[in-house]
């Protein structure tokens, strides 16, 4: 799986840092998120996909191999 | 999973579009209606009073879902199609045109209308809700440099703060005493009443209209309670709006306050509601509970389309809300009762960079950042928790948000 986050689209929810810590955070200054990890390992899709899911503002796009 | 076939879902903004997209992610194989009034593939509107309106996003930015992935839904797709109404007996939604379409299960995701004053149809007065209104505003505020906004809520505030931005003279106008009363209360309202006057518009708060000025059609101005008469080019009317079930009228739903559903979001057997329409029991708050929010549309599409699916479990979210005025991005998580408490736990009000928790019964039930984000996030938890108000360690402990 390959993560593509937007930051420009970003409205700095942190919906996607709620649903997988570990691959997103946010920036402290403006909240805008920031992605950890591009390629997550597989015992994180589940939550990326929720990530990806709920984001408000369609930031999070997503390339499943 | 059960053997659901044919779902129909009337709304095709993000609450309708999520339900398919969700159905189909969980693995329903069977036919898919999305239907539409509007003639545009679905797209997302809090940019609307944003972005579109400042002239920063050009309209395709916003759109939902590209031409290929609405094809890979496999649904029929008919945008541009009203519903008319709706006959459970039968299962058949009613188009207009006087054709009809048969369900299995129903999703009831239709949103709101904005609400009206007198005086709407001049020319010159706008209303808020969809792509072409938001356009529309935005070619009129490129020509009259006087606008006034009739309502200091999320659209009204985000209207005036965008016109204030385009350079524009901009009076915001609200009955209650301070901006955003109803979603904040007096203590933080007040502080969006300083961030408008700070930005330099003339923020008349505490004052109605009495009637729209017209010349030949045109509005020209206002009348305030107050006896104020007012110059305007053009004026905005967001004055908030009500579900969409005119269409739904002869249905035999319960139709009190949008549809009201179980806490499954369920208004009858094989018929659910999503989104801005839905009015449904939420257990975590334990009251009944009807959203005007971005990503309560989304979250309650996903928790319809499961239970369409079988699932049976009830949706009960902390909600999330924001909003972007200037420079201040507003966030809250939770509920704001109108007799809530208030206490700082991050921050000072005054500087503009704090987060409020709200108490009611006892409970913190919202938690509102304001250019916090992060700390916000952390502070969730107290929500999510219902934390006990008087376990908070408040910095500085108000009494009342209103």
């Amino acid at each position: 799986m390959r993560v593509t986050l937007h930051q420009d689209k970003c409205v700095a929810s942190g919906q996607c840092v709620l649903a997988a810590q570990e691959v997103f955070d946010q920036r402290d200054e403006d909240g805008v998120a920031v992605l950890l990890d591009d390629s997550p390992p597989a015992g994180a899709h589940d939550d990326v996909r929720h990530a990806a899911a709920v984001c408000p503002a369609l930031a999070i796009t997503l390339a499943e191999s | 999973m059960n053997t659901t076939r044919d779902v129909v879902i009337v709304g095709a903004s993000v609450a309708g579009l999520t339900t398919a997209v969700t159905l189909r992610t969980l693995g329903y194989d069977g036919r898919l209606t999305l239907i539409g009034d509007e003639p545009h593939t679905p797209y997302d509107r809090p940019p609307l009073s944003k972005q579109i309106l400042a002239g920063t996003w050009e309209p395709d930015r916003i759109r939902l879902r590209t031409d290929e992935e609405l094809a890979a839904l496999d649904a029929e797709l008919l945008f541009g199609r009203s519903a008319t109404g709706l006959d459970v007996a039968a299962g058949r939604v009613l188009l207009d045109g006087g054709d009809s379409v048969p369900y299995g299960s129903l999703v009831i995701a239709t949103g709101v209308n904005p609400c009206r004053l007198p005086g709407v149809e001049l020319a010159g007065v706008h209303l808020l809700r969809t792509l072409d209104d938001a356009l529309a505003l935005r070619a009129a505020m490129l020509r009259g440099p006087r606008v006034a906004v009739v309502g200091a809520g999320f659209l009204g505030a985000e209207a005036a703060a965008a016109a204030r931005g385009m350079g524009l003279e901009v009076t915001l106008i609200d009955p209650r005493p301070v901006p955003m009363r109803r979603q904040f209360g007096d203590r933080v309202g007040a502080l969006v009443g300083e961030l408008h006057q700070d930005h330099g518009v003339s923020v008349r708060c505490g004052t109605g209209v009495n009637q729209f000025l017209e010349t030949d059609g045109r509005v020209t101005g206002l009348e305030l309670t107050d006896g104020v008469k007012l110059d305007a080019d053009l004026v905005v009317v967001a004055v908030g709006a009500a579900p969409a079930t005119g269409w739904l009228r002869e249905s035999g739903l319960l139709l009190t306050n949008g549809v009201e559903c179980d806490a499954t979001c369920r208004a009858a057997p094989g018929v659910y509601a999503a989104g801005d329409v839905a009015s449904w029991h939420n257990s975590h708050f334990d009251a009944p509970m009807r959203l005007e929010h971005r990503l309560n549309a989304t979250e309650q599409a996903q928790a319809v389309a499961r239970n369409v699916l079988g699932a049976e479990l009830p949706f009960a979210p902390v909600p999330y809300f924001w909003t972007d005025q200037y420079d201040a991005r507003i966030q809250a998580y939770g509920i704001f009762p109108a007799d809530a408490d208030l206490a700082v736990l991050h921050g000072e009000l005054d500087s503009r960079r704090f987060v409020a928790a709200y108490g009611h019964r006892g409970r913190v039930v919202g938690v509102l950042g304001w250019n916090c984000p992060r700390e916000l996030r952390t502070l969730r938890r107290l929500v999510v928790e219902r934390a006990p108000w008087s376990s908070i360690g408040a910095q500085e402990c108000l009494t009342a948000a209103w």
